[in-house]
């Protein structure tokens, strides 16, 4: 095994090229479990932490684009907290500080679990993946990039850079079923926000079917709203819980999410 | 084989080690610079027990790649005392009886000096939060509140 450390996104994207069976680590909250247990050994590392590019996040107009390198912690703080209340409020709930001190957004994105907790506020607001390899690049609207459990749609030499997020317009939330307020894994989560431009409820959930999923609605149809959402999960029973348990957690999370984002 | 070469500055003094390219930093403090203070548990993330600081920041060692650390600066439980002393949050430790087996006990003790460097004097809930990634088998916690409790006050 090799470790490769690019101190610029280019030299990445050139040892990328030239090794695509390097695994990239970033934070290394999901591949140093895998490595710590045997259960990965990939030929090569692409040690990611010293590209300086990949880090911190800046606001255009309404759009926020945040570096693939994002912690936890740095959403958790303002002012981007502020413009992306969800992704505050789910980073919030994301293991422990040690966890959240080295996880990262991007690496959320490319272990790409249907539990993934930043994955369902990327969702509600119109998140693109941006992605680059020495063949250029392409952003790929995160719906579109998650492709399965733990499936997304990083082509050979691939590396993702960043993602682009709509600053919440409206108020926003973020709610997790777990057995504990830290430390784990959702047995179902929610991101509900109310766009006050467009007068459109936006709800994602996660932990409820292969990849975490999108449903809206206009304002005015707010009534059925909590049973679609329930609706259109397809949750499955698991040692965290059970299908119908799942699908009335989410019920009652649109529920109390609404009621929070609209009072 | 060791194919990597490690420059780390571990509590002030610099190290070199040759380490295998996926080892933890968790590995090389306890078994290549003889610094057993972190202790080993779950080697994933789950207790805390191996809480050191990396660039001041608190992370899991057993989740840090070994590659990843060189040329960064740590401090592991061994480097909180100063002058051969103890650290206030390792004498309101001993002081309050909130160590039993202690393997907890270091990681709990570094997770506490980060959380009181940022916040010297936190609530309840906020030593809740701050402690969340710390497991004790032990102790049932209340003890560890006095001695965060103890430190702060101190
Ligand atoms: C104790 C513990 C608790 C956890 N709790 C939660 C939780 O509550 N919620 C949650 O969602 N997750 C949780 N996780 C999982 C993990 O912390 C997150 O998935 C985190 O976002 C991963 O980020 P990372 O930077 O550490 O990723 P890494 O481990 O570095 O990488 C993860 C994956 O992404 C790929 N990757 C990383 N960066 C890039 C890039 N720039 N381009 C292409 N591919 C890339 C890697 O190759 C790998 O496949 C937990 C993990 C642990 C150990
Ligand atoms: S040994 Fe690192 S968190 Fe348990
Ligand atoms: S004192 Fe034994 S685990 Fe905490």
């Amino acid at each position: 095994m090799d470790v490769l450390t690019p101190r610029t996104l280019d030299e990445a994207l050139r040892l990328k090229a030239e090794r695509p069976d390097a695994v990239p680590i970033q934070g290394g909250t999901d591949v140093m479990v895998e490595l710590n247990f045997d259960r990965a050994r990939p030929s090569a590392l692409l040690n990611l932490s010293e590209v300086a590019e990949l880090r911190g996040w800046s606001r255009e107009n309404g759009t926020i684009r945040l570096g693939a390198a994002l912690t936890y912690t740095e959403a958790m703080e303002m002012p981007l907290a502020d413009a992306l209340p969800a992704l505050a409020e789910a980073s919030r709930t994301v293991g422990g500080p040690q966890i959240r001190n080295r996880g990262t957004v991007g690496g959320n994105l490319g272990t790409a679990s249907p539990a993934g907790d930043a994955l369902p506020p990327l969702l509600i607001g119109d998140a693109v993946v941006e992605l680059a390899s020495l063949r250029g690049e392409r952003a790929v609207p995160v719906a579109a990039f998650l492709t399965g459990p733990r499936q997304n749609a990083l082509a050979d030499g691939e590396l993702i850079v960043g993602v682009r997020v709509r600053a919440a317009d409206g108020p926003q939330t973020f709610m997790k079923v777990g057995p504990r307020n830290a430390m784990v894994i959702s047995v179902v989560s929610l991101a509900l926000t109310v766009d006050h431009d467009g007068a459109e409820i936006r709800a994602a959930f996660g932990s409820a079917g292969p990849v975490v999923g999108l449903v809206t609605a206009p304002l005015a149809e707010l009534d059925g709203f909590p049973e679609r959402v329930s609706a259109a999960a397809s949750p499955i029973d698991d040692v965290r819980g059970s299908a119908a348990y799942r699908r009335h957690s989410l019920r009652v999370l649109t529920e109390r999410a609404l009621e929070r984002c609209l009072q | 084989m060791l194919a990597v070469r490690v420059e780390l500055t571990v509590n002030g003094e610099r190290h070199e080690a040759d380490v295998w390219a996926g080892e933890s930093l968790l590995y090389v403090l306890r078994e290549r610079l003889g610094l057993p203070g972190s202790k080993n548990a779950c080697e994933q993330g789950e207790c805390g027990s191996c809480s050191v600081l990396l660039d001041g920041k608190l992370v899991c060692a057993c989740l840090v790649l070994a590659a990843q650390a060189d040329g960064h600066e740590l401090v592991t439980v061994e480097g909180l005392g100063q002058d051969g002393g103890l650290h206030a949050v390792q004498d309101a430790f001993t002081e309050t009886g909130a160590v039993q087996c202690g393997f907890c006990t270091p990681g709990l003790i570094v997770a506490t000096a980060d959380l009181l460097a940022r916040n010297p004097s936190p609530s309840d809930d906020e030593i809740r939060e701050a402690l969340s990634g710390n497991l004790c088998r032990c102790t049932g916690y209340a003890k560890i509140f006095d001695a965060v409790r103890l430190a702060a006050g101190s």
